[in-house]
């Protein structure tokens, strides 16, 4: 049986204000084939995130999602922006933070019973189902992490879009953090952006550098050379038994 | 107090009871709008549009039209000016609301004083007169409230989605930029109905200092909005009483009652080491 391709980009390039962000970027992503986008500050992550949701358009090339537009295949996406965007005194529950992943379900009105039974669901499986009525801003910072993923499982998407989903959270909790996105990647593709190079080889079997362009790259041949390629900086790769770490040289 | 109940009673003192019912109805647009203002954190684009109103009030004495369509007129172009600029212009958003404020007040000062049978109202206008309310501003003020409820309870749930996080909100698909048009917009009539009370000076006060006291007690956005309303009233009726009772200016009274709840409220919270 032949995978599903959810992600295409050919030959995409897009400016700001006439600053080249991404340059003929060409991947292709299958399904099930969760991958880690990593990349220098700059280099054009968000960026891609956001020319996968359809919320920027390419200048040049092609982006398809489903094998359709970014605009017509937007509902089947789950997306969690990156955490510095909220405001911590905003009067909001963990409930209605997650009902918003269903927001563009009804034109009018409230949420139906099946909204609710769907975050109610999603909630469980985060292990949130204690604190639904908590107001957002009192929980810990993994657990408002965990609520913002909730919210993007509510939308019920085949694609995972996560934005620095470690970057406010605390060592241990990271690993449980990679243990939940382990479980969800069975049933759903996930796309993860990270700044921290030692976040990918641990879970991830594929990695897209990105730094004004897109490599795919399997993690198992992400070297010293790769990372210093795109970090434009001397690295080495040290492998553990399991795990990589990648160390700069900072007296290049 | 008594003195208060008895007045309301007489039959001659309708402008009294006028005052009194639509500082009641007006709560609520208020405390639903206000909550918005506060939580979304425009109250500066608020009062912008609330100073732009005079110009509005000031071309429609000087050509002979209703005041009242003049402001709505003048509230709902300042909401589209500095809407269409914060979206597409992000960068020169605080000089357009800053130059959108002086021009609004500049232009209804030079209509009023070429319109000079009308001088004398500029005051009631910068600083509201309660109890100049007729019955047609009462029918106006009702109307106005039901649309604010309705188009509130309707896209309740789209206007907590993008008050919470635009960026998410736009990744589902939902149209941001027309939900905060409309947002504005509601603001911008909220604002004329609260021009009438407590004055286009004063108009940000009465919008924000109900939900800000709101919020110490809210876990939700709904829950704010209640309190906010309950608030809203509470300071409308106790700022009209003693007004009334110590022959006082009905606008300041009330924003300064307000003013009052506020700080002793916030005062509380910070003893008690809650958020704010």
């Amino acid at each position: 049986m032949s995978l599903k391709e959810i992600i295409s980009f050919e030959n995409v390039s897009f400016s700001y204000n006439k600053i080249r962000v991404l340059e003929n970027v060409n991947f292709k992503i299958k399904e099930f084939a969760s991958a880690c986008i990593l990349g220098p500050n700059g280099g054009g992550k968000s960026t891609l995130l956001k020319l996968i949701l359809g919320l920027i358009k390419p200048n040049i090339g092609k982006v398809k999602i489903f094998n359709s537009s970014p605009e017509k295949m937007r509902w089947k996406i789950g997306y969690m922006p990156q955490y510095m965007s909220f405001d911590s005194l905003f009067p909001i529950n963990i409930m209605d933070v997650v009902l918003m992943g269903r927001v563009e379900k009804h034109l009018f009105g409230r949420y139906s019973k099946k909204d609710k039974e769907i975050a109610l669901k999603v909630l469980n499986l985060l292990s949130l189902e204690g604190c639904i009525n908590s107001n957002f801003s009192s929980l810990s910072g993994g657990q408002r992490q965990r609520a913002l993923i909730a919210r993007a499982l509510a939308s019920e998407p085949e694609l995972l879009l996560l934005d620095e989903p470690t970057v406010n959270v605390d060592p241990g909790v990271e690993e449980d953090f990679f243990e939940i996105l382990e479980e969800l990647g069975e049933h759903v593709t996930i796309l993860t952006v990270s700044h921290d190079i030692g976040f990918v080889p641990k879970k991830f079997k594929n990695v897209l550098c990105v730094n004004r362009t897109v490599i795919e790259h399997p993690t198992s041949q992400l070297t010293g050379d790769v990372i210093s390629q795109m970090y434009k900086k001397n690295m080495r790769i040290v492998h553990h038994d399991k795990h990589a770490c990648i160390i700069g040289d900072e007296n290049e | 107090m008594n003195e208060l109940l008895h007045a309301l009673t007489l039959p001659h003192a309708s402008f009294l009871r006028y005052a009194f019912i639509v500082g009641i109805i007006s709560s609520i647009p208020f405390g639903i709008v206000g909550t918005y203002v506060v939580t979304k954190r425009i109250s500066y684009i608020a009062g912008a549009i609330s100073h732009s109103v005079l110009g509005g009030i000031g071309a429609a004495l000087y050509f002979n039209f209703n005041p009242t369509v003049g402001a709505i007129a003048s509230a709902l172009i300042a909401a589209f000016i500095i809407g269409f600029v914060s979206m597409y212009a992000k960068q020169r958003e605080d000089s357009v609301i800053g130059s959108v404020w002086a021009i609004g007040m500049a232009l209804g000062i030079m209509f009023i004083s070429k319109t000079s049978a009308y001088t004398a109202s500029l005051m009631s206008y910068l600083f509201g007169n309660i109890l100049l309310i007729s019955k047609t501003d009462l029918i106006i003020v009702s109307i106005l409230s039901l649309i604010v409820l309705v188009i509130c309870c309707c896209f309740y749930s789209k206007f907590l989605a993008i008050c919470f996080d635009e960026e998410h909100a736009r990744s589902r698909g939902i149209n941001v930029g027309f939900y905060y048009l409309l947002l504005l917009c509601l603001t911008a009539v909220t604002i004329v109905l609260l021009v009438r009370i407590v004055g286009i000076i004063m108009v940000i006060a009465l919008l924000t200092l109900p939900s800000a006291v709101a919020a110490y007690f809210s876990q939700k956005l709904s829950s704010m909005m209640v309190l906010a309303i309950i608030f809203c009233a509470f300071f409308t009726l106790a700022g009209l009483g003693t007004s009334f009772i110590y022959d006082l200016p009905s606008g300041p009274t009330i924003i300064i009652f307000g003013g009052i709840v506020y700080l002793f409220i916030a005062i509380i919270a910070a003893k008690l080491g809650r958020r704010a």
